[in-house]
């Protein structure tokens, strides 16, 4: 047994050490929202921050998450950098398929507690991990801006 | 794709309400449903009303992205006078209220969804609304014509009210009207308005369900191991210790491979990496990108079937004053959704429950129905919301290996593909060569325009009844060239390279338009012409066509003075009976194309939401840059060499140009907003890089290397 604390909640999950987090998220304790895209921390639709921090959920065995803190696209909601890019997000109506938004809300959410004002350079840097293929990227953009009430290019 | 059944479509339209009326009401309706709550009522198809005033709303097409999961609702409750806010959205089950009139299936692909429902879901909305007028006015006696419907209530004289909860199941006896009245464009509440969707709450929550998030009591998790080479079969596996492993329950073989069912996913796959597998590779074990192209420039040899003859070419290609040619190359590319292929399947005895990401709701019900032996009515299917769709899920290879799996071992099971398995096992956008040749009169005007594409026909291998007489008709969507072209050749070969193909977005539009609107460039440029000008010299007779391609120039300043390094090319397009130009701004850093800017004028009648226009042109242009940039699948030893997003590159934040979209709808009819501005990417890309260094680059991904 390997004791996670995921959003605050202490869980006890049974998986192989190298269990990558990812899965024990979505099928151990069925927390879907946190997505599969490649499974090669290729494309960012599966990131969640441990303490803090973005990381690849398929990338990352669960054995390294234990004694973080992780948190997922369900609470992200619970700090205030992730309820002022989910508000821009709403109000630009960012989504199309809508599927890597987790991970893209995620990776968002962690430029904008680390530096409250991004401009475009860093908005490229901190979201370039992170696929969209239905192309949502200007309105990405525009919404972290709004989120940090600063002016795109 | 593109009208594949226009005539009935335009005889549902001619025959309008009554024959829509036939359609949406009375339809038997699978138990599931029949069996909900006894306090919601059905006035059709489309619609249930709770007796506590909920009101839902079935949505009949997938949504992947695209926003029909809005759109189809917004036309439904205009008519229905009830608050779009307050609604719920269902994903309707296969029915035949729900084909798709212009496809003749219930499936959703070639940008129909809004120009197929335009009509039909505002009758719906009206005859719904129509039958709880009616209710009320039955029941307090009075004549309908005094009674009004607003946000869910009616209105009858001396102050009476009702709300549809109460009168839903009084309204769903009565006869649905014969002829209804939609409002005029004027008095819409919802349609043509801005709005925002209302998928987003969900989706930037963690909270949409997509067919990989389905759970269901007792389900187990299955990974599939299919043959590297596309066809080939198992001759004969070892999984000893695969079935030794930790959560591994069931070790099954179906005709596309071994599958490992275990506890959870992560183990299923686990096990399936250690299986040993000796595998016919079949026919196509020899398959390159090489003899591909070899059997694409052979076929290009054969004669065509003719799309367009019209004047004498041969005649005015030997008098002109001028002639070119020139030859065009389309890649092979891969659909990629980000939510990898993935189906969950529940086979009883006397039942199935499918549940997942689909675009084809009657395909999933008949192979279900064909692997089981199960009555269609003992099959219940539903659709999740799609991560990602681009045409991949119009196919249902995953769907059968899903039910033939669960069928195996008797349990519900999902099954789930990797990132490799969906690169490698898709039904990948045909390749394709285009011959073009031309000629100018001295004043530089073309006389005469030959064009002879060769391709593997999509149609062919998944709707074959629809080739006929060697013409794929959505091989040849933007074939034809909307200029004044006196003297014109266009011609196809259908030519099978051994590629499994697939209709991907903006399916032939993307190959055809790519040839037609550079070579129309290479024309302007041969006549010493500026290439806006020479265009539109050419469209007197095309008004819509002319109008976008004016509106575009004007709004990217075409002609003005632009930074050093910098060159803007133009295109335009009609698909989907939508109208469109873009000008690209290129530059050329590094030796790689980038794309700063691009300028969209479009033309797609009447629009339901121009918010999700907006989001399709611009998600559009990024499916195409990847598209133009990157795409490119290829073949050795009958394998596909690209199996992640490591080799198979998508555009990402720091590429993603500047997309500025300018509306001028005209007409009556809305056009399809899905597909066709990424189609029209790549011959704008091409010219303006042309226009900028003077090379003409013919063979996508561009590169200028």
């Amino acid at each position: 047994m390997i004791t996670l604390t995921v959003n605050g909640r202490k869980r006890q999950v049974n998986a192989e050490p190298d269990t990558p987090l990812l899965w024990v998220l979505r099928d151990t304790l069925g927390m879907t929202g946190t997505k599969f895209g490649c499974g090669a921390q290729l494309c960012g639709a599966c990131t969640v921050h441990l303490d803090g921090k973005p990381v690849r959920s398929c990338g990352t065995p669960v054995s390294a998450a234990a004694g973080k803190h992780i948190t997922t696209i369900e609470a992200i909601d619970k700090t205030e950098a992730g309820r002022k890019i989910q508000a821009a997000w709403a109000e630009l109506d960012v989504p199309q398929c809508g599927y890597c938004q987790s991970g893209q809300i995620m990776s968002a959410t962690a430029l904008l507690a680390e530096k409250p004002h991004p401009t475009d350079a860093d908005i490229d840097a901190a979201m370039e991990g992170n696929v969209c293929r239905c192309g949502t990227y200007p309105r990405i953009r525009a919404a972290i801006h709004k989120a940090a009430g600063t002016k795109g290019a | 794709m593109n009208r594949l059944k226009n005539p009935s479509r335009r005889t549902f339209l001619k025959s309008g309400a009554a024959a829509s009326g036939a359609l949406v009401i009375g339809v038997a309706l699978p138990d599931a449903m029949a069996k909900m709550s006894v306090t919601t009522s059905m006035p059709n198809a489309w619609i249930r009303i709770g007796s506590d005033n909920s009101v839902t709303i079935l949505c009949a097409r997938s949504e992947m992205g695209q926003g029909v999961v809005m759109a189809m609702p917004t036309l439904v409750a205009e008519e229905l006078e009830v608050d779009l806010n307050k609604i719920k959205v269902d994903f309707a089950p296969p029915g035949e209220a729900y084909i798709n009139s212009m496809l003749g299936a219930q499936l959703t692909g070639g940008s129909t969804s809004v120009r197929d429902g335009w009509e039909k879901l505002r009758i719906a909305g009206a005859q719904a609304r129509s039958m709880l007028i009616q209710a009320a006015a039955d029941k307090w006696h009075v004549d309908a014509s005094k009674c009004r419907a607003h946000n869910g209530v009616v209105s009858g004289p001396g102050g009476k009210k009702a709300s549809y909860g109460q009168l839903a199941q009084a309204a769903s006896k009565l006869t649905p009207p014969k002829e209804v009245k939609l409002k005029p464009p004027s008095e819409f509440r919802y349609v043509g308005k801005p709005l925002n969707r209302l998928d987003t709450a969900a989706k930037i929550r963690g909270k949409a369900e997509y067919g990989i998030d389905v759970r269901l009591p007792g389900m187990l998790y299955a990974s599939l191991a299919q043959c590297p080479v596309l066809g080939g079969k198992v001759v004969s596996f070892d999984a000893e210790e695969a079935k030794s492993m930790p959560g591994v329950k069931h070790v099954v073989q179906i005709p596309d491979g071994i599958a490992v069912v275990a506890d959870s996913w992560w183990r299923a796959k686990k096990a399936r990496d250690t299986i040993k597998i000796q595998w016919d590779e079949g026919a196509n074990k020899t398959l390159s990108t090489e003899s591909a192209f070899a059997g694409l420039a052979q076929a290009m040899a054969q004669p065509a079937a003719q799309i367009r003859k019209q004047g004498d070419v041969d005649a005015a290609m030997k008098t002109a004053a001028k002639t070119l040619e020139a030859t065009y190359e389309m890649p092979f590319l891969s659909h990629s959704p980000m939510e990898p292929m993935n189906f969950t399947a529940d086979v009883r005895k006397d039942s199935a429950t499918l549940i997942g990401s689909i675009q084809f709701q009657q395909a999933a019900l008949g192979t279900a129905a064909a692997i089981t032996g199960l009555k269609p009515e003992q099959i219940t299917v539903r659709t999740t919301f799609l991560g990602g769709g681009f045409g991949r899920r119009i196919d249902y290879d995953y769907v059968a290996q899903a039910v033939l799996i669960s069928k195996a071992i008797g349990a519900p099971v999902k099954l789930v593909w990797t990132r490799e398995d969906d690169m490698t096992h898709d039904f990948y956008r045909p390749a394709s060569l285009h011959k073009m040749a031309g000629a100018l009169d001295a004043e530089g005007r073309p006389v005469a325009l030959s064009l002879k594409m060769s391709s593997p026909s999509v149609t062919a291998r998944l709707i074959p009844p629809l080739v006929k007489d060697g013409v794929d008709p959505l091989m040849t969507e933007a074939i034809l060239v909307p200029y004044d072209v006196a003297n014109q050749s266009v011609g196809t070969v259908i030519h099978d390279t051994g590629l499994r193909v697939g209709y991907l977005r903006s399916v032939s539009h993307a190959l055809n338009i790519f040839a037609n609107e550079s070579f129309i460039d290479e024309m302007a440029h041969a006549a010493g012409k500026d290439p806006y000008e020479y265009r539109r010299a050419l469209l007197e007779k095309q008004p819509r066509h002319k109008r976008v391609l004016e509106a575009v120039a004007r709004e990217a300043g075409w002609g003005k003075p632009l930074p050093a390094g910098r060159a803007r090319g133009i295109a335009l397009m009609e698909g989907y009976d939508t109208y469109m130009a873009q000008v690209a701004e290129v530059s050329v850093e590094d030796g790689k194309i980038k794309l700063h800017r691009v300028v969209v004028a479009v033309d797609a009648g009447p629009m339901v939401n121009p918010n999700i226009v907006r989001q399709q042109i611009e998600g559009n242009i990024v499916f195409g840059l990847t598209a133009l940039k990157y795409g490119n699948i290829t073949l050795k030893d009958g394998r596909v060499e690209q199996t992640n997003f490591d080799k198979y590159l998508m555009v990402r934040m720091p590429e993603c140009p500047v997309v500025e979209t300018h509306l001028v709808p005209s007409g009556d009819k809305p056009g399809g907003i899905g597909e066709p501005a990424t189609a029209l990417l790549g011959p704008t890309v091409a010219n303006a890089v042309f226009a900028l260094t003077g090379k003409r680059l013919r063979k996508m991904p561009l590169s200028i290397a």
